[in-house]
């Protein structure tokens, strides 16, 4: 009992591990897939994140990594937004530049600042009282700042998707730019600041990666999860809660995997990794005609 | 309006060429600036750079080693772009393609050469091919994104490929041998084109493939319904034309392309394929097609520009001791501005505060042949309507 | 001269524009355009296509943010450079596309973009001011349905809901009947005549004759963005003055109509075609007709009563349910459009740029599109680059079409080369039969002819030929035979003898005659 118990909860732990970078990316891009821009420089975005959070935690400590992560997603986001929205050049093509650019530039700033630091990663955080529960109390209260924040940020984007003024305005302008350019919203400035945003949270997203998951930068240690984010935001249907879900089960996928490395199955577990991926492309097969996809998906607005 | 079209004519024609060069520059200054600020040599990094492409007979050779895949990743692309589809998934083509070819490329060493050299390119070919044509597949039947089914495809070819290179059957079962399946037979192996160097014949097949992409996309019917296809999903309806089996024609030869390019890094240079070897050629690949505009000419120069910083960057990194992935900063940095058009304008219109319309910029139209990337037909037929 | 006549109301006007002057790169879309509404009245707004009316209003509403001229709403000089100003100060505008979320509630779309939305949405108490709202004009709507689930009419009315709903006081109606159907048009005057009663303005957009008569006070035309007149519906005697003013002069261009004998044995027959469209609705029911050889059956009929579908089923691009559609006693129902186009049937798109052209292309390369497959171009599978140079050249000489090269792409010929470019190919491939749409939609009077003229020269070598087209006029013009279509049916039908206008427009209303 005592040991199914044991498995239960490092399973499920070593899913939210997986789950926190790929949800947290994620609801920043489905913010902005809901304001009509398809962010597949996401990978390169958390690929700059991680390193600066290193950098950061390496020489101001975790904090300093949380804040230049974050700093370091609002300026390539800002790249990105530049370069699709006021100049109008196609989102997926500045996306696949821009992950080549981030993996230039974390491999050049690691070698050039990080070789010989030490890094501090992110500390855990108990939360005082709820974290002494017998197995909920280390499983849901025994985390670092940030997961708290992600999960709480999921009901908190939900509603403001759905309910608030601005979620209204997002939505509108993934759908039908022209409509809103009539009632008197700045496509442009709505989805520059989406943008920013998912930015911000992709920045952050990275740092838990590298501060997070480990407490070390590694070159290419995103290593497709900035993909995998976005699959997560089409696999959850564009919704935040829908997000929460999809990188859950990716997450159990991982960490079914590492249950399984030490079984006799464990020379197999390239198929449990392909799981999340192959999900994700089944999973387009039957939602694409439900789907919350925008309409104005991918294409900039030209004001006329 | 007659004259905004000669003007925008001229400017398109201009552009082809202006545009990459000028985002070159402005790169290599910006990656200039950003190594200063790094506190690099950045003068003797670019030096060591121009070596390292220019320098000598083998520095040339290694500068079309590192061309020769990209030619083929970028022609991947560029084909399915032309037929209005994105493909993303160059990389686990390539992959596809080298796995089924090698795996034919160790075995059947009784083959005379040639024969065996039809069946290794065959299955590169029809591996890499039908991981794309998945993707169209799914894209006609499903309506599914092909943008993120590529990309998913990726990563599961790269799964599959860590596979093959630690288990039974595919696995090489030398003894003490890192993972990676087993090499190619001595026979199919491609010949130097310059002995001392590593520039094997493949580099002509990359040319040969290029000259094919040509002919078919601009020389064939099916070529040009392709075209079609990309240029207006609706004109090839009203044509007739067989849209649907063509979406996924197109993306069998984008991936059946990407596999060759795979399969002949394994006979030219690698000999065995192992986890990563081809690692960034498929992204690199669509930069260079995007670069290039999806014209043979302009692949091959783009391909050989990548290829170059490529290689030249290797040597930047030990005789300036500047990280090579300076190269993909720099890369990254060419793709922004060259596929930005609208850059000029923009600035124009900036600079220029004073001029009354500013409306009259807006009248750029957004689909020059050199702008209009990436667009998937299904977004495309519902761009903004002609303009009176 | 007209101007005279207008200065008796001493009512304030509620919006005058004066010199309003707007140009897209060099084309000069309004040129000096002065424009003065009362408050209270309806004003509508007369020209042809690309007359300048929308691009006058767009102004107005703010969408363009730049514009030379003075507009002065309510006596005060303002600056509309962008639509919130214009919502601002009580402008409304029902776009002619119109400007709704189909996946978002009606309240949604209502509240959407509100400069006074608070953070958190109130959406319950915002439909019930709407419903409120919707009450007091008699246009029930529900608030919580999603727009993609109302009909046309209904999307209208809640675009006028919505500019209510924000305190417009001066709306806009872009060619608002242009959509509707003839009862949804009635439906449409009452609530004009009812926001008019309210005391607000209405700006009409039209150029539809008969409407403006019907509902407006004054009407102001323009022409080729000028002022052509402003008039008091009233002191309007005669239409064909009206005609004149938005048209201009007469044209002398006239159609070289030469006597051609009419075949006897029909060439296309079609029996009983039904189709569904778009949204599963049965828009074209057991529909039967035929053609003769160098005939022209022009077909009639508000836009949406089912031609669209018929064109898509006779050159394969829509499915037909049933039926048969017989060319020279072959039939080619569902056969797709490569066997279509194979069998002589040529077809000139309603939207050139839609479906009659890849636009990024060539001209040679557009100019082969129907054919390419034919040995005439193409051989073993390989484009003869040589015949297909050769045949560009010919045809642009052949139909003036004004080009620097051939390799340069068709999106930058003008609008009317355009049009010739795709009326080149479906002509000179010497259908047997030919299916024009609009084909002179958005061409400037002297293409137009061009284009009718080679149409007429196609049906005296005998082609049998279909026209539609939007403009009634142009369809009687051409047609020895007109067919009225209504909802999916053919109402009537009369000869070029017979032809007569009032009977028509009843027919197209939905009146059979007895």
């Amino acid at each position: 009992m005592e040991g199914i118990l044991n498995t239960l909860t490092n399973f499920i732990s070593a899913d939210f591990r997986t789950a926190v970078p790929l949800l947290l990316c994620a609801l920043g891009l489905v913010f902005s897939e809901r304001a009509g821009i398809v962010n597949i420089a996401a990978e390169g975005l958390m690929l700059i994140a991680a390193v600066s959070a290193a950098i950061g935690s390496a020489y101001l400590g975790p904090w300093g990594g949380a804040l230049l992560a974050g700093v370091s997603g609002l300026a390539g986001a800002l790249i990105f937004a530049f370069f699709t929205i006021t100049l109008r050049a196609n989102q997926i093509v500045v996306g696949t530049a821009f992950n080549i650019f981030a993996a230039g530039l974390s491999v050049t700033l690691n070698r050039r600042f990080l070789s010989g630091m030490t890094v501090t990663g992110y500390s855990l955080r108990p939360i005082p009282g709820l974290s002494q529960l017998p197995i909920l109390g280390d499983l849901l209260f025994n985390w670092q700042l940030l997961v708290y924040l992600t999960f709480l940020a999921v009901p908190l984007l939900q509603f403001m998707l759905y309910r608030s003024n601005l979620g209204l305005k997002i939505r509108a302008t993934g759908e039908q730019p022209r409509a809103c350019d009539s009632v008197g919203i700045k496509v442009n400035r709505v989805r520059t600041g989406v943008v920013l945003f998912s930015g911000i949270l992709a920045g952050l997203a990275g740092s838990y990666v590298s501060l997070g998951q480990a407490s070390t930068f590694i070159e290419g240690m995103v290593a497709g999860k900035g993909f995998m984010a976005l699959a997560v935001c089409v696999f959850g249907n564009y919704t935040p809660i829908g997000a929460l879900g999809a990188a859950l089960l990716f997450g159990a996928a991982d960490a079914l995997k590492y249950r399984l490395l030490t079984t006799a199955l464990g020379s197999y577990y390239q198929f449990l990794n392909m799981l999340p991926y192959a999900i994700t492309v089944v999973s387009l097969m039957f939602l694409s005609r439900h789907s919350n996809k925008p309409a104005a998906s991918g294409k900039p607005y030209i004001k006329e | 309006m007659k004259q905004n079209a000669k003007q925008f004519r001229f400017s398109s024609g201009l552009k082809q060429l202006l545009l990459p060069l000028f985002s070159l520059v402005l790169a290599l200054a910006l990656g200039y600036l950003t190594m200063l600020l790094m506190g690099y040599d950045a003068t003797k990094a670019y030096q060591s750079l121009w070596q390292g492409i220019f320098g000598s007979t083998n520095a040339i050779a290694e500068s079309l080693v590192q061309t020769t895949p990209l030619i083929f990743t970028a022609v991947s692309y560029a084909l399915a772009f032309k037929a209005g589809l994105i493909n993303l998934g160059g990389e686990g083509q390539l992959y596809m393609g080298a796995v089924w070819g090698s795996v034919l490329g160790s075995r059947l060493s009784g083959l005379p050469t040639w024969l065996h050299w039809g069946v290794i390119f065959a299955a590169a070919f029809a591996g890499g091919a039908i991981w794309g044509a998945i993707s169209g597949l799914l894209k006609v039947r499903f309506k599914a994104s092909e943008l993120i089914t590529t990309i998913m495809l990726n990563y599961i070819a790269l799964e599959w490929v860590s596979f093959c290179v630690t288990n039974l059957p595919f696995k090489d079962q030398t003894a003490g041998a890192a993972p990676r399946m087993p090499a190619v037979a001595d026979n199919v192996k491609l010949s130097l084109l310059l002995p001392r160097t590593r520039l094997h014949s493949g580099f002509l097949l990359a040319l040969l493939a290029l000259l094919l992409y040509y002919l078919f996309m601009w020389r064939t019917t099916k070529g040009y319904e392709l075209r079609v296809s990309g240029q207006n999903p609706n004109a090839a309806l009203y044509a007739g034309m067989p849209v649907k089996t063509n979406a996924v024609l197109a993306f069998g030869l984008a991936g059946g392309m990407a596999g060759l390019g795979g399969i002949i890094n394994i006979l030219g240079l690698q000999y065995f394929l192992t986890e990563g070897f081809a690692s960034g050629l498929g992204f690199s690949g669509v930069a260079v097609a995007l670069l290039g505009n999806s014209q043979p000419l302009g692949i091959l120069l783009a391909a050989f520009l990548f290829g170059a910083l490529n290689a030249g960057g290797i040597r930047m990194q030990t005789a300036a001791a500047v990280p090579s992935a300076m190269i993909s900063m720099i890369q990254g940095i060419i793709i922004f501005f060259a596929v930005s058009p609208y850059l000029f304008t923009w600035l124009w219109t900036r600079l220029r505060p004073d001029q009354s319309s500013r409306s009259q910029t807006l009248q750029a139209p957004p689909s020059s042949a050199a702008i209009s990337l990436a667009i998937a037909p299904d977004q495309r037929k519902s761009e903004p309507e002609e303009k009176r | 001269m007209q101007h005279a006549t207008e200065q008796a109301t001493a009512a304030v006007p509620a919006l005058q524009m004066k010199q309003i002057t707007k140009r897209f790169g060099h084309f000069t879309a309004l040129n000096q355009v002065d424009l003065s509404v009362n408050t209270g009245e309806v004003h509508a707004l007369l020209g042809e296509n690309g007359a300048g009316k929308s691009t006058l209003m767009n102004c107005l509403f703010g969408l363009y943010g730049q514009y030379d001229g003075t507009i002065y709403w309510e006596g005060a000089p303002v600056k509309i450079t962008d639509t919130q100003t214009a919502i601002r100060l009580g402008i409304g505008m029902v776009h002619q596309h119109f400007m709704l979320i189909p996946v978002m509630s009606v309240i949604e779309n209502v509240v959407l973009g509100m400069a006074d939305n608070h953070c958190v949405l109130d959406l319950k108490a915002a439909a019930r001011r709407f419903t409120q709202l919707s009450q007091t004009y008699h246009l029930a709507l529900d608030p919580w349905v999603k727009v993609e689930q109302l009909s046309v009419g209904q999307q209208q009315r809640l675009e006028i809901l919505k500019a209510l709903y924000r305190h417009a006081r001066l709306l806009i109606l872009d060619e608002p009947t242009a959509v509707l159907t003839p009862e949804e048009v009635e439906g449409l005057f009452d609530i004009v005549a009812r926001l008019k009663a309210e005391g607000h303005t209405v700006i009409f957009i039209s150029h539809k004759l008969n409407e403006v008569m019907k509902i407006c006070d004054r009407c102001t035309i323009l022409r080729n963005g000028t002022v052509a007149a402003t008039l008091k519906i009233s002191q309007i005697r005669d239409r064909k003055m009206l005609a004149r003013l938005m048209v201009g002069d007469e044209t002398d261009l006239d159609l070289h109509e030469s006597a051609c004998s009419v075949g006897s044995q029909a060439l296309l027959e079609v029996k009983q075609l039904s189709c569904r469209g778009d949204y599963g609705q049965l828009s074209c029911k057991k529909l039967s007709f035929a053609i003769r050889p160098g005939e022209i059956l022009g077909i009639c009929g508000v836009d949406g009563n089912g031609q669209r579908e018929l064109v898509e089923c006779l050159t394969g691009l829509r499915q037909a349910e049933t039926g048969q559609y017989l060319v020279r006693g072959r039939d080619l129902l569902n056969c797709g459009a490569r066997q279509l186009l194979k069998c002589g049937v040529s077809h000139i798109p309603e939207d050139r740029l839609k479906y009659g052209l890849a636009s990024g292309m060539n001209l040679e390369e557009n100019l082969i599109l129907a054919d390419y497959p034919t040995p005439a171009f193409a051989r073993w599978g390989w484009l003869r680059s040589g015949r297909i140079r050769r045949h560009a050249q010919t045809l642009c000489q052949r139909y003036r079409v004004r080009f620097n090269s051939l390799k340069q792409p068709a999106a930058e010929l003008s609008g009317g080369n355009q049009q010739k470019l795709v009326a080149a190919r479906e002509l000179d491939r010497q259908p047997e039969l030919l299916i024009a749409v609009h084909p002179s939609r958005g061409l400037d009077v002297g293409a137009a002819r061009f284009v009718q003229n080679a149409i007429l020269t196609m049906k005296q070598k005998g082609t049998a030929i279909l026209y539609i087209a939007g403009e009634l006029d142009e369809v009687l013009e051409m047609s020895d035979r007109i067919l009225v279509m209504y909802e999916g049916q053919f109402i009537g039908q009369q000869t070029r003898a017979e032809y007569d206008r009032t009977q028509i427009g009843l027919m197209m209303a939905g009146t059979p005659l007895s």
